[in-house]
C-alpha cells in the first residue's frame, strides 16, 4: 500500500503507531488535555448560569408546578372526614339505600372534630362546587353536632363528678411520662410540645376513646392551651360510651380512674343512646339523600380529575364523567370565545401591521427611523395608559363617539356601543398588540432585497403577481413569528378585557382571576390555568420550531 | 433611489376635478356638521374646483396664492365656529393649496420611477394614506390623553371650553390631585421601591447567565434557554395564580420581598434576550488577549467585557424596569394593600371610582416612556457602533 492510497485516518493511525499519541505542551496526550479544557469550559458556563437557573426555578417554575398540583389535589375531603370516607368506601350507591349506621357514627365524630377546628365550612364550600346546597348543610350540621354529643356527656357527668374534670381525664388517658413532661413544658424557647402518649392499659382497653382524645390534645395544643386541665369535647364521652358498649374489659385498667370506669361500665347499659342516622336526618333531611353521600364518596380520594372535568363543562357521575346540562356549560364557550377573539385580534394585527412594516422596510432609513418612533412609542407606553386611553376614547360620551356625532355620521341618540363588549376588547387589544406584529414583520422584510420585486416586474409580472408570488412568500416567516407572538399574548390577556370587555368581551383569564379572588375555587382556577398553559406551551413550542427562541427581538 | 422622471404641468381637466373631489369630501363633513350633507358636497366641490383653477391659472404665484387661501379659509372657519373651526379652516387651506400645486406641477411623479402607469401612481399614494391612517391609529390614544389630562372638569372628553381654547377649560387640578393625594403618592412610592430592586436582581443574575449561555459549549443550552425565557411566554394570569398559591405557602404572599422576587422573575427574559444579542457580536479573542496580558477573570470581566456589553445590559435593565414598573396582574395577586403600586392604583381607578387623575398619571407615564425609549435607542446605536456595525 502506498501513501497515496491511504485515507487521512489511516495516516493518523500510522503516525500514532510510529510516534505514540500526539502530546500537549505539558506532556499529556493532546486528546485528554483537550477534553479536560472542554469540561472546564462547560463547568464554567454552568456555574455562570446556575444562580439564575435556580432563581427562576424557585420563583417561577415552582409556583407553576404548585398550581398544576392544586388542579388535581383533593385531600381536603379525606383530611376533614377521615373516618367517614373510610367507612363509606364499601357503600354502594347503586342499592339506593342510605349508608349504614357506622357511617353516620363516623360522620358524627368527624363532623364534631371538624367543627371544633372550624374546618367544616371549608369542606362545605369545597363540596358545594360539586353539589349545590352542601355548604349550608355542613354549616347547619356544624351548629347542631354539639348537642348530639352532649347526650352522653350529661349522662357520664350525672353519674359521677369525676367525669366533669379535665384533670381527671388527662390522668386517665395520658401516661405518667407524658404528663410530667407536659407540665414541665412552658411553650417558650421554641420547643414543640411533647407528643401525646396514652397509658398502655387504657390504650388497649379503650382504643376509640384514646384516638379521639389524642385529636383533642392536638387541638388544645394548637390553641396554646394546657391539655392537662382542659375539659374534653363531648365527642370523647361518646367514644367512651362506644368503647364500653362494645364490651371493653375495663377491669384491666388500674390506677387513676379505674373505679369510675367500672362504675360507668355498669351504668352504661342503661344509658340513653343516640341514633346518629336519625339525629342527622333531624338536622337536615339532606343527610338521607343519596346524592349528598354519592358526592362525598366520589370526592373521597386524595386526587381528583373533578376540577379538570369542571373546566371543560363535565362532571363526575357514578357512571363516569358526563357533560353538564346545557344551561350550566360556560367554560367551553369561554375557551372558544377566547380563541375566536384572539384569532380576530391576530388577524387584524396582520392586516394593519403588514402595510406599516412594508413601508418601514422600504422607505429611506431616515424617514423609516422617524416613523419607527410612532410604532415604538406605544410599545414602550404603559399598558394601563393605553387601556385607559381606550376606555376614555370609546365611551358613550367619549372622544370617538363625540367626533362621529359632530361629523354627523351617527345621531346623538344612537351613539355606538364601543366599550364593555367584544368590539371594545378587539379594538383596544389590536392597538396594544400591533407593535408585536410590526416589529418581527419589519425585521423579516428588511432582509428581502427590493431588487427581487423589480426583477419580477421587469420579467413581465403585474404588480399583484410580483407581490403575491415573489414578495409575500418571503415575508411569511415574519407573519408566522408575529402571529404566534400576538396570539400567545392575546389568549392570556387579563387587564384590557377586564377594563374594556364588560361581560361579553372577557377572556378565560378573567374567569381564572374571578375564581382565585372572588369564588375562592382555587382548584378550578388551577385547572383552567393548566389547560390555558398547555395551549400556550404548545404554541411556544411551535414558535421555537419556526422562529427559534434565540431570535426573539425587542424594539427592532 | 433617485428617479429622474421628467415632469410637465398637467391640464386643468385633470387636476380641477381631483381637487374638487377632495373638496366634496371635506364639504361632506362640514355640511353634515352644519346640517345638510348634500349642500356641503356641492358647495365643497364647486368651491375647491374653482380655487384650484384660480390658484394655478390666475394667481400663478404659488407662495402668495397658498398663503392667501390659508388665511381666507382660516378666517371663514373662525367666523363660523370660533378658534377650533378656524384651525380646521387653516388646515383645509394649507391642504388644498398644497394639493392644487402638487397636482398642477406634476410633483407627485417626480420621485417615482418613470415607467409607472397612472394606476400604479394612484396605488402608491393610496397605500401611503392607508399606512398613515394605521400610524395615526397607533399614536392617537397616546396623544389624546395628554390634552384631556388638563381638563378643568371631571370629564373624560373634550368640553366645549377646551375646544374653544378657553383658558378656563384647562387646569392642572388633576396633576395637583396626583401630587397631593396620599393614595397616589403611596402607590408611586411603592412602585419606586419595588421596580429598582427587581431590576437589580434580574440584571445581576441575567447578565451572568447570558455570559454563560453564550460560551461555545453549554450542555442543554436550548432547554435552559426555554426555562429562562418562559416567564415572558406564560400568560401573566397563570404566573400570578401560581405565585399566589406558592408564595402563600411559603409566607411570601403580601410581602415586599415576594413582589420583588416575582417581578425579578418576570424581568429576566428581557435581560437574557438583550444581553445575549449584544454578546453575539462580542469578540472572544479580546478576553483571551486580556488573560494573555496577565489579567485575572474578574479584571477581564470588569475592564474588558463589561464596558463592551454595557449598552446591552443597560437596555435589558430598562426593559426589566419597565416590566416591573408597568406590571399589575402579578402584584395584584402576590402583593397586599401595603404593596399597592402605581399601575395597581390605576387599575382600581379604572375599574371602580373612575377619576380623571388617571389621565394625569398616564401623561406623566407617557413622558417617562418617551425618555426611556430615547435612552434605549441611543444605547442600541452606540452598541452597534462599538461592535463595528453600521448604525441602523
Amino acid at each position: 500500500m502506498t501513501d497515496s492510497t491511504m485515507t487521512p485516518d489511516e495516516h493518523r493511525r500510522a503516525d500514532e503507531a510510529a510516534t505514540g499519541p500526539m502530546l500537549a505542551a505539558d506532556g499529556r496526550p493532546l486528546k485528554v488535555s483537550l477534553n479536560r479544557a472542554l469540561r472546564r469550559q462547560k463547568l464554567r458556563a454552568m456555574l455562570l448560569i446556575a444562580p439564575l437557573l435556580i432563581f427562576v426555578l424557585v420563583t417561577f417554575i415552582a409556583p407553576i408546578a404548585d398550581m398544576l398540583f392544586r388542579s388535581i389535589e383533593n385531600q381536603i375531603v379525606s383530611d376533614t372526614l377521615p373516618r367517614t370516607t373510610s367507612e363509606l368506601a364499601t357503600w354502594d350507591a347503586e342499592t339506593g339505600e342510605i349508608p349504614p349506621p357506622e357511617v353516620f357514627d363516623a360522620l358524627f365524630k368527624d363532623m364534631f372534630i371538624a367543627t371544633e377546628r372550624k374546618a367544616h365550612t371549608r369542606l362545605g364550600s369545597r363540596l358545594n362546587y360539586e353539589l349545590t346546597g352542601v355548604s349550608s348543610l355542613f354549616r347547619k350540621s356544624g351548629r347542631r353536632v354539639d348537642d348530639m354529643g352532649e347526650v352522653y356527656q350529661d349522662q357520664f357527668e350525672d353519674l359521677n363528678d369525676f367525669w366533669k374534670d379535665g384533670e381527671n381525664w388527662s390522668a386517665l388517658m395520658g401516661s405518667d411520662a407524658w404528663r410530667s413532661s407536659m407540665s414541665d413544658w412552658d411553650g417558650k424557647d421554641g420547643r414543640s410540645a411533647p407528643a401525646f402518649e396514652p397509658r398502655s392499659d387504657v390504650a388497649s382497653t379503650l382504643p376509640e376513646t384514646v384516638a379521639i382524645y389524642r385529636e383533642f390534645v392536638d387541638f388544645v395544643l394548637s390553641e396554646d392551651d394546657n391539655p392537662l386541665a382542659e375539659d374534653p369535647w363531648a365527642v370523647v364521652y361518646a367514644a367512651l360510651y362506644e368503647d364500653l358498649a362494645n364490651g371493653a374489659d375495663v377491669s384491666a385498667v388500674s390506677g387513676a380512674g379505674a373505679a369510675e370506669l367500672l362504675e360507668a361500665e355498669a351504668a352504661a347499659s342503661n344509658f340513653e343512646t343516640v341514633d346518629y342516622t336519625a339525629a342527622f336526618a333531624d338536622v337536615d333531611k339532606d343527610w338521607h339523600s343519596i346524592e349528598v353521600w354519592q358526592t362525598i364518596q366520589t370526592y373521597s380520594p386524595d386526587f381528583t380529575s373533578g376540577y379538570f372535568l369542571n373546566a371543560v363543562d363535565m362532571q363526575k357521575t357514578p357512571d363516569g364523567p358526563a357533560m353538564r346540562p346545557d344551561n350550566e356549560r360556560i367554560y367551553i364557550k369561554l375557551f372558544i370565545r377566547t380563541m375566536f377573539m384572539s384569532l380576530v385580534i391576530t388577524g387584524s394585527c396582520i392586516l394593519l401591521g403588514y402595510p406599516v412594516a412594508w413601508i418601514l422596510a422600504n422607505l429611506p432609513a431616515r424617514t423609516a427611523n422617524l416613523l419607527m418612533i410612532l410604532v415604538l412609542l406605544p410599545f414602550w407606553t404603559s399598558l394601563l395608559v393605553r387601556t385607559s386611553a381606550w376606555k376614555v376614547m370609546l365611551q358613550q360620551q367619549g372622544v370617538v363617539n363625540d367626533t362621529l356625532v359632530w361629523l354627523g355620521i351617527v345621531a346623538d341618540d344612537s351613539r355606538l356601543a364601543l366599550i364593555n363588549n367584544q368590539t371594545g376588547t378587539i379594538i383596544a387589544m389590536t392597538h396594544i398588540l400591533l407593535p408585536f406584529m410590526i416589529l418581527p414583520l419589519y425585521s423579516v422584510m428588511k432582509t428581502i432585497p427590493p431588487s427581487y420585486l423589480r426583477a419580477a416586474k421587469s420579467l413581465g409580472a403585474t404588480n399583484w403577481t410580483a407581490f403575491w408570488r415573489v414578495y409575500f412568500p418571503q415575508s411569511v416567516p415574519g407573519i408566522g413569528a408575529g402571529s404566534i407572538l400576538v396570539f400567545i399574548l392575546a389568549i392570556g390577556y387579563y387587564i384590557t378585557p377586564e377594563i374594556v370587555g364588560g361581560t361579553t368581551g372577557t377572556f378565560i383569564s378573567n374567569r381564572i382571576a374571578y375564581h382565585i379572588s372572588s369564588s375562592l375555587n382555587w382548584g378550578l382556577a388551577a385547572a383552567l390555568g393548566a389547560i390555558l398553559l398547555a395551549f400556550v406551551l404548545g404554541l411556544y413550542w411551535a414558535y421555537d420550531k419556526i422562529v427559534g427562541i434565540d431570535n426573539v427581538k425587542l424594539g427592532g | 433611489m433617485v428617479a429622474l422622471t421628467p415632469v410637465e404641468r398637467t391640464e386643468p381637466s385633470f387636476y380641477v376635478p381631483v381637487v374638487a373631489a377632495f373638496g366634496a369630501l371635506a364639504g361632506l363633513f362640514v355640511g353634515t356638521a352644519q346640517g345638510s350633507s348634500l349642500l356641503g358636497i356641492l358647495v365643497g366641490a364647486a368651491l375647491m374646483g374653482v380655487i384650484a383653477f384660480v390658484l394655478t391659472k390666475v394667481i400663478k404665484d404659488e407662495r402668495r396664492g397658498r398663503l392667501a387661501l390659508l388665511v381666507a379659509l382660516a378666517a371663514a372657519g373662525f367666523s363660523m365656529g370660533g378658534i377650533a373651526a378656524g384651525i380646521i379652516g387653516a388646515a383645509f387651506g394649507w391642504f388644498f393649496g398644497w394639493m392644487s400645486f402638487w397636482l398642477y406641477e406634476s410633483r407627485y411623479r417626480q420621485h417615482l420611477v418613470p415607467y409607472l402607469t397612472p394606476g400604479q401612481v394612484l396605488w402608491h399614494y393610496t397605500f401611503r394614506v392607508i399606512c398613515g391612517a394605521i400610524l395615526v391609529f397607533l399614536i392617537t390614544p397616546i396623544i389624546v390623553v395628554m390634552p384631556l389630562s388638563f381638563n378643568a372638569e371631571d370629564f373624560f372628553t373634550f368640553t366645549p371650553e377646551m375646544l374653544r381654547f378657553d383658558p378656563a377649560g384647562y387646569s392642572l387640578k388633576h396633576y395637583e390631585d396626583f401630587f397631593t393625594n396620599s393614595d397616589w403618592q403611596g402607590a408611586l412610592a411603592n412602585s419606586v421601591k419595588i421596580a429598582p430592586a427587581a431590576t437589580l436582581l434580574s440584571v445581576a443574575f441575567g447578565t451572568l447567565a447570558a455570559i454563560g449561555l453564550s460560551q461555545p459549549h453549554v450542555p442543554f443550552r436550548r432547554a435552559i434557554m426555554a426555562v429562562l425565557i418562559s416567564p415572558m411566554i406564560v400568560p401573566l394570569i397563570i404566573s400570578a395564580a401560581g405565585m399566589y398559591f406558592f408564595y402563600s405557602r411559603i409566607g411570601l404572599q403580601g410581602t415586599y420581598i415576594g413582589v420583588v422576587l416575582a417581578h425579578a422573575a418576570l424581568g429576566i427574559p428581557f435581560v437574557i434576550i438583550t444581553v445575549t444579542a449584544t454578546l453575539v457580536g462580542f469578540d472572544n479573542s479580546l478576553t483571551r488577549a486580556a488573560a494573555n496580558m496577565g489579567a485575572n477573570p474578574v479584571t477581564t470581566f470588569f475592564r474588558v467585557q463589561m464596558p463592551l456589553i454595557l449598552p446591552g445590559v443597560i437596555s435589558g435593565g430598562l426593559f426589566a424596569f419597565i416590566t416591573s414598573f408597568d406590571e399589575v396582574v402579578v402584584v395584584l395577586f402576590v402583593g397586599s394593600a401595603g404593596q399597592k403600586t402605581l399601575p395597581w392604583q390605576m387599575f382600581t381607578g379604572l375599574r371602580e371610582q373612575i377619576s380623571p387623575t388617571i389621565l394625569a398619571v398616564a401623561t406623566i407615564l407617557v413622558i417617562i416612556s418617551i425618555a426611556l425609549l430615547t435612552v434605549v435607542e441611543m444605547l442600541r446605536r452606540r452598541s452597534e457602533r462599538l461592535r463595528g456595525m453600521s448604525p441602523g
